[in-house]
């Protein structure tokens, strides 16, 4: 047991990272510079994290969920304006349909967000949203169509989707009900067990991000509540901040724990074991996340209630990483059905 | 980045679950019965002399040299066994292996971790809580030896312990940080005197307190230089606040796993806030588990002195009080029908574990001041 990361994780972090920071948007008015957001969607492309999961040639995917964490790690903590996850868990199901992965393909979710959609028909029966998609481009999106005793691959197009969402730097859009479904090339119907291994993934990377978010936001309150100035003094020394401020610090130290095994879980542990591992993540980590971006536009005060504070930036990403497979309440509920017994509550796809 | 176990710690983890089989102790859970600490120095030695304590220590001194992160396999399989967590003793050894000479070590470390001495450690006095510096209790040099004077509180274990780790005023015309010195203090002479304390749950055999009036030490059982009793005392609490230091992740993931077995053998009879609690408190646990899993294998780089403990301890805290909480949740009516209720004394002997090892606001102070960096007012 060594849970440090190997000197080419370490390296991967601090080159993401400074890359987070380097491209990332420093302001809210950030966002608006279509130049920076090139820069880094372009930045990520070539450094290959969009490959992470696809196929190494013997079906495993070329780096492991740790590797994968490191990087949504970073970019949730540089609130980065660039789709990843959502292609990376694309290639993620698409490796295990033994498919292609599309360029730029995502994943379709039905209300929930916290499975793939599940059709059955040639069209879809109800909206679906499609999260994190790169860029404005019309790309594919997965659904699963039940085949025997497992699931098909199959997409349906994004043509025209209308952008939606509450995070300014991920992008959801909806697919309106009665989208065609087509068939995708694969060589595997997808099992419970790819699903439930797919889905730690998920919950890794949501988690990830969400450690980011919170350690992105904090180094900014941190740094305000040490300059702004009330009676004369920084407001950071007063102890009823300080307070907050180590309360979050401590949060996000946690979740960091919680997460780097739900990340080294992914493939190192048998599926339903690492979606345990995920769930016990991502419920500390969504219940973490929100409380941390509350404090920070608390300790902001009055301008952090403003549009213009950076703080509401990572609160909106980390509501949107929190319901991505599921906030706290679900996994606590999937985790309940899992030790506790009965509920009756049956499992459905997750 | 592996959580998984090596060969050699698969080996050793298979040794101890079959030396757990067969070595129940039957002992209660250490937070809730008298009997437990009666009992605990029994369990040390069983637990030592069969080669599973003091497993990261020197071998010089009786340990195992072997990497920190065999304490993380221990507190796991004690858990799962349901056997008493380990003896914490860590931050002793820790202070008296960063500060102490050789003659020191090789005179105190080896009864220390075989358990053959028992310990306790003289830092609070009742008007010195969080102002730990402001303490009185002197420490006067006759001769050979101090003469000891003063009044110590919240002293864990006092009654039945060999030794007392005192934190005295040597010097009282220096600042109340630099007049401080750390003395061994032999517990069984006349000059002392032991008061237990009964607290909230019940239990009388934690807390003490002790009145030294002119009790004596050799000057030769100083650990540290003169003057240096403070530093030496932050030493030891960094890491008294530490739970990989203090194997609770055992005791808690008992508790746990004991609330999980209740409700799943009667289901239907447990609200969803039960349940909620039950699982966010496995939740807290397992991130604990991880979390110490993670300082440990940090361990690997070197051990840190500093104030890292007080994140550790914050963490900890949430983490046995949501599982104080779930036993109490749990446990419905029974926690006000029945003054025994084991239940019960888990949920208010939680309370604690935010005051003890210094409050939770005096860690909240530390880690805004010194780790994060923020003015001090």
């Amino acid at each position: 047991m060594d849970t440090r990361d190997t000197p080419e994780q370490a390296e991967l972090r601090r080159s993401a990272r400074q890359l987070a920071r380097d491209l990332g948007p420093a302001t809210v008015g950030d966002l608006d510079d279509a130049t920076r957001t090139k820069r880094l969607s372009v930045a990520v492309r070539d450094a290959g994290w969009l490959e992470l999961r696809h196929d190494g040639g013997d079906g495993a995917p070329l780096a492991s969920g740790v590797e994968a964490a490191i990087v949504a790690d970073a970019l949730g903590g540089g609130v980065a304006d660039t789709a990843f996850a959502g292609p990376v868990l694309a290639a993620d199901l698409a490796r295990r349909a033994g498919a292609a992965a599309g360029d730029g393909a995502v994943v379709a979710f039905p209300f929930s967000l916290t499975t793939p959609a599940l059709v059955d028909g040639a069209r879809t029966t109800a909206p679906l949203s499609a999260v994190d998609v790169a860029g404005d481009h019309d790309r594919a999106a997965y659904v699963v169509v039940p085949e025997g005793p497992g699931y098909r691959l199959a997409q349906v197009a994004l043509d025209g989707a209308p952008a939606q969402g509450s995070d300014l730097t991920r992008s959801v859009r909806v697919i309106p009900a009665g989208a065609p479904v087509q068939e995708v090339m694969r060589e595997r119907a997808l099992t419970a067990d790819d699903l439930a291994g797919w889905t730690a993934l998920g919950l890794a990377l949501t988690s990830a991000d969400l450690v980011g978010v919170m350690r992105g936001v904090l180094d900014v309150t941190v740094a305000y509540a040490a300059e702004r100035r009330q009676y004369d003094v920084p407001i950071g020394s007063f102890q009823a901040v300080q307070h907050l401020l180590a309360e979050a610090h401590c949060l996000m130290e946690g979740s960091l724990s919680a997460s780097l095994h739900a990340s080294w879980a992914v493939d190192a542990l048998p599926p339903e074991q690492a979606r345990t591992a995920g769930r016990v993540a991502k419920a500390y980590c969504a219940r973490a996340g929100r409380t941390v971006c509350e404090t920070a536009i608390q300790v902001h005060g009055g301008i952090g209630n403003t549009w213009e504070c950076i703080a509401h930036v990572h609160l909106r990403r980390a509501l949107l990483s929190s319901k991505w497979f599921g906030d706290a309440g679900e996994q606590l509920r999937g985790l309940e059905r899992e030790r506790l017994g009965h509920a009756g509550v049956t499992d459905g796809l997750s | 980045m592996d959580f998984r176990d090596s060969p050699a710690e698969a080996e050793f983890r298979a040794r101890l679950r079959a030396w757990l089989a067969e070595h129940d102790p039957g002992l209660p859970t250490s937070s809730t019965d008298d009997e437990y600490w009666a009992r605990q120095a029994e369990w040390h030695t069983s637990l030592y002399d069969a080669g599973f304590f003091g497993l990261s220590w020197p071998e010089r001194y009786g340990g195992h040299d072997l990497p920190p992160v065999y304490d993380v396999i221990l507190d796991e399989e004690l858990a799962a066994a349901g056997a008493p967590p380990r003896p914490s003793l860590g931050y002793l050894v820790q202070g008296i292996t960063v500060h102490g000479s050789d003659a020191i070590k090789e005179r105190f470390l080896p009864g220390i971790i075989s358990g053959r001495d028992r310990w306790c450690q003289g830092f609070s006095e009742p008007d010195a809580g969080s102002d730990l510096a402001s303490l009185r209790t002197t420490a006067t040099r006759d001769g050979d030896d101090f003469v000891i004077d003063g009044h110590k509180i919240w002293t864990s274990y006092s009654d039945v312990a060999d030794w007392c780790f005192l934190l005295a005023r040597t010097d009282p015309d220096v600042p109340k940080h630099k007049g401080l010195s750390l003395l061994a203090v032999p517990m069984d002479q006349p000059g002392i005197e032991q008061r237990p304390l009964r607290m909230i749950n019940g239990i009388t055999s934690e807390f003490g307190q002790v009145l030294f009036d002119g009790a004596r030490t050799p000057a030769a059982n100083m650990i540290g230089e003169p003057g240096e009793g403070w530093r030496v005392a932050m030493t030891i609490v960094s890491h008294e606040r530490e739970p990989g230091e203090l194997g609770y992740v055992a005791r808690y993931a008992k508790t746990v796993k004991e609330l999980e077995s209740t409700v799943r053998a009667d289901p239907g009879s447990f609200r969803s806030d039960q349940r909620e609690a039950v699982s966010w408190a496995y939740v807290q646990t397992e991130m604990l588990r991880l979390h110490v899993c993670r300082r440990l294998s940090e361990r690997l780089d070197g051990i840190d002195h500093g104030p890292g403990g007080s994140i550790d301890k914050l963490l900890m805290t949430w983490v046995e009080q949501s599982v104080g909480a779930a036993a109490l949740d749990v446990s419905g009516p029974a926690a006000v029908t029945d003054a025994d209720d084991v239940a019960l004394k888990i949920y208010l002997y939680s309370r604690a574990q935010s005051v003890m090892g210094g409050t939770s606001q005096i860690q909240k102070n530390i880690v805004a001041t010194r780790i994060l960096g923020l003015p001090t007012g």
